[in-house]
């Protein structure tokens, strides 16, 4: 009886030791909660900063050149502040798009392979292993690449060679996103689909795939915006021109490049247009993300669906 | 025509056959075992059920019946290391036979699960429809008719006639086990498989669900596993206890639960383990 006793039960010294320890520690405990909580909430201001003084700043300086030439029209005389990025937010559209249409559906389909098909396999173990190399490749080297595998072979700097760039910066982070969000679909949705007798491509396709719409897009909204900012990958491919679109073996023009070389132009004119671009640029990928999260993520707020991010 | 012309056509020689190769049983279980990797998790079954009863399996914890039912419809060999060496017969089928596409199987065999999962991004109407939908057909009107018909078999039109639009997870757990119910008959199952229905379910959900259960067995023959004896007595006609793996009785219910034959079985069922 009286191992039994010990096995378990502290006795009443060790438990009015412990509750006094407990008492004593009380006032400290939340002096350390008060801190602790402060400290984080200092940080998140501190991470606030730069985004903050950054819209300040492009805002400030870029409101100025903003006018209907300026979006619509070619340069003119940089030295007179004529013209305008007309051709840069045409051919930012245009690779973006381009890119997209190639990186999103590699990238969504690679994923859905990952995630539904190859499971823990050898094969997918290396597939994931060099998707997260890719992600961190220099996007300057991936220039580099695509300009000896599109520019050189084709004969010039041209779109297709940027819009390739570009979707191999894309496709790692899509593959991710979606293998991820695809995980998260509870099993118990692709066990209903396939109980009714579905083809598991159907079930894929219709159920599983669906059920993570709201993640995967928000993922490849992410994988677009960063993408329309890379400067060195375009310098190398699409080499920038003061000329709007002329064919698919003509240089075209981004406004990343465009806001590069006004920087490093001495006249006041460039400037203004530069920070004039930049403001354009910065619109362009906050109204992506804000029409992804009006439009379609607003939905998911009133049905509660199971995927959420 | 003539009768040896008659005799001589398609139709007669169909209808002899089907009456002299009628099976007795709608689903056949022989010498069926299944692993999970190298751990055996049913050894050796052998049952027989027939059309238009409802069989109960019960047992405790661990004992087999969820892998049995699942291998019943050709679910189990999804999870990944699940072996199944032995037969089921569907009609006179054996539903693992090389030449059989599981996915034919599973839609003549329905399954309800222990956690209502209705389609998350799907409205109620689209839930049921969605069976149909995915399988080719196209027919409208059709469609229509087929959900109103599938809701009301599962007890859930009434509640919900006016509001066919409204997300499936809008409802209470009793009523989306119901919606699972009806995306199941919308298929127009021969056989419905129940694994634990009202396990997550409070008990009034639960005893609708058991009325519903008494209604289907005149169209459909249903096999319910549960964990709850007494919902066992209450609803099946045949019940089988399973321990460890092994069937270690099979019997008309009355007879299982007031006098079986085997001194497991009635422990199990005065509830000295379990």
């Amino acid at each position: 009886m009286n191992n039994t006793e010990k096995n378990y039960h502290h006795s009443k010294d060790h438990r009015k030791v412990i509750q006094n320890a407990i008492i004593r520690q009380n006032y400290k405990r939340k002096m350390v909660n008060r801190v602790f909580t402060g400290v984080t909430i200092a940080c998140v201001m501190l991470a606030m900063i730069p985004l903050g003084s950054i819209l300040f700043e492009v805002v400030k300086n870029g409101i100025s050149a903003i006018s209907i030439e300026f979006l619509t029209q070619p340069q003119g005389s940089i030295i007179r502040g004529d013209g305008g990025i007309g051709p840069a937010i045409q051919g930012t559209l245009l690779t973006v798009g381009y890119a997209s249409l190639i990186g999103v559906p590699i990238g969504v389909l690679a994923g859905v392979y990952l995630s539904e098909y190859a499971g823990n396999s050898k094969f997918a173990y290396a597939v994931r292993f060099f998707n997260s190399v890719m992600t961190g490749m220099p996007s300057i080297v991936i220039g580099i690449v695509g300009y000896i595998v599109l520019v050189i072979t084709i004969g010039s700097f041209n779109i297709t060679a940027g819009a390739v760039a570009l979707s191999i910066i894309m496709i790692p982070i899509v593959v991710a996103v979606t293998e991820e969000t695809l995980k998260l679909v509870p099993n118990s949705i692709r066990e209903a689909a396939h109980s009714l007798g579905i083809p598991k491509w159907k079930v894929t396709l219709f159920i599983t795939l669906r059920s993570a719409k709201n993640g995967i897009l928000t993922g490849i909204v992410l994988a677009v915006s960063r993408v329309a900012g890379e400067t060195a990958p375009l310098i190398m491919t699409i080499l920038g021109t003061s000329l709007f679109f002329q064919g698919f073996v003509s240089p075209v023009d981004a406004l990343p490049l465009r806001i590069w070389r006004f920087a490093s132009q001495p006249y006041e004119h460039a400037h203004s247009f530069g920070w004039g671009a930049a403001l354009v640029l910065i619109i362009m990928i906050l109204s992506l993300s804000v029409l992804l999260r009006f439009l379609v993520l607003e939905k998911e707020f009133k049905l509660g669906s199971l995927v959420k991010k | 025509m003539s009768s040896e012309e008659y005799a001589n056509t398609s139709s007669y020689r169909l209808s002899s056959l089907s009456y002299t190769k009628r099976p007795r049983y709608k689903v056949s279980v022989q010498n069926l075992n299944s692993w999970f990797g190298s751990k055996q998790a049913l050894k050796d079954i052998n049952f027989d059920v027939k059309e238009n009863t409802v069989t109960a399996l019960i047992g405790p914890s661990g004992c087999g019946k969820t892998t049995l039912i699942r291998c019943l419809n050709r679910m189990n060999e999804m999870t990944s290391g699940a072996i199944v060496k032995g037969s089921v017969y569907l009609d006179d089928i054996d539903i693992y036979a090389s030449n059989v596409d599981p996915v034919i199987i599973k839609r003549r065999m329905g399954m309800v699960f222990q956690k209502p999962n209705p389609f998350p991004t799907m409205s109620i109407y689209d839930n049921v429809a969605a069976g149909l939908k995915l399988n080719g057909i196209r027919d409208k009107v059709l469609i229509k008719e087929i959900v109103e018909e599938s809701l009301k078999g599962a007890v859930l039109w009434d509640e919900v006639k006016d509001e066919l639009s409204r997300p499936g997870l809008s409802l209470s757990g009793g009523q989306q086990q119901r919606l699972c119910i009806a995306r199941a008959l919308a298929m127009q199952p021969e056989v419905l498989l129940m694994d634990e229905p009202t396990s997550a379910l409070d008990p009034i959900a639960s005893a609708k669900i058991e009325e519903l259960i008494n209604e289907l067995r005149k169209e459909l023959t249903v096999i319910i596993v549960t964990h709850n004896m007494q919902q066992a007595a209450r609803v099946s006609d045949y019940t089988a206890f399973m321990y460890l793996g092994e069937l270690v009785e099979y019997g008309p219910t009355k007879q299982i639960f007031e006098n079986p034959q085997k001194e497991l079985t009635e422990r199990y069922i005065s509830g000295k383990f379990g």
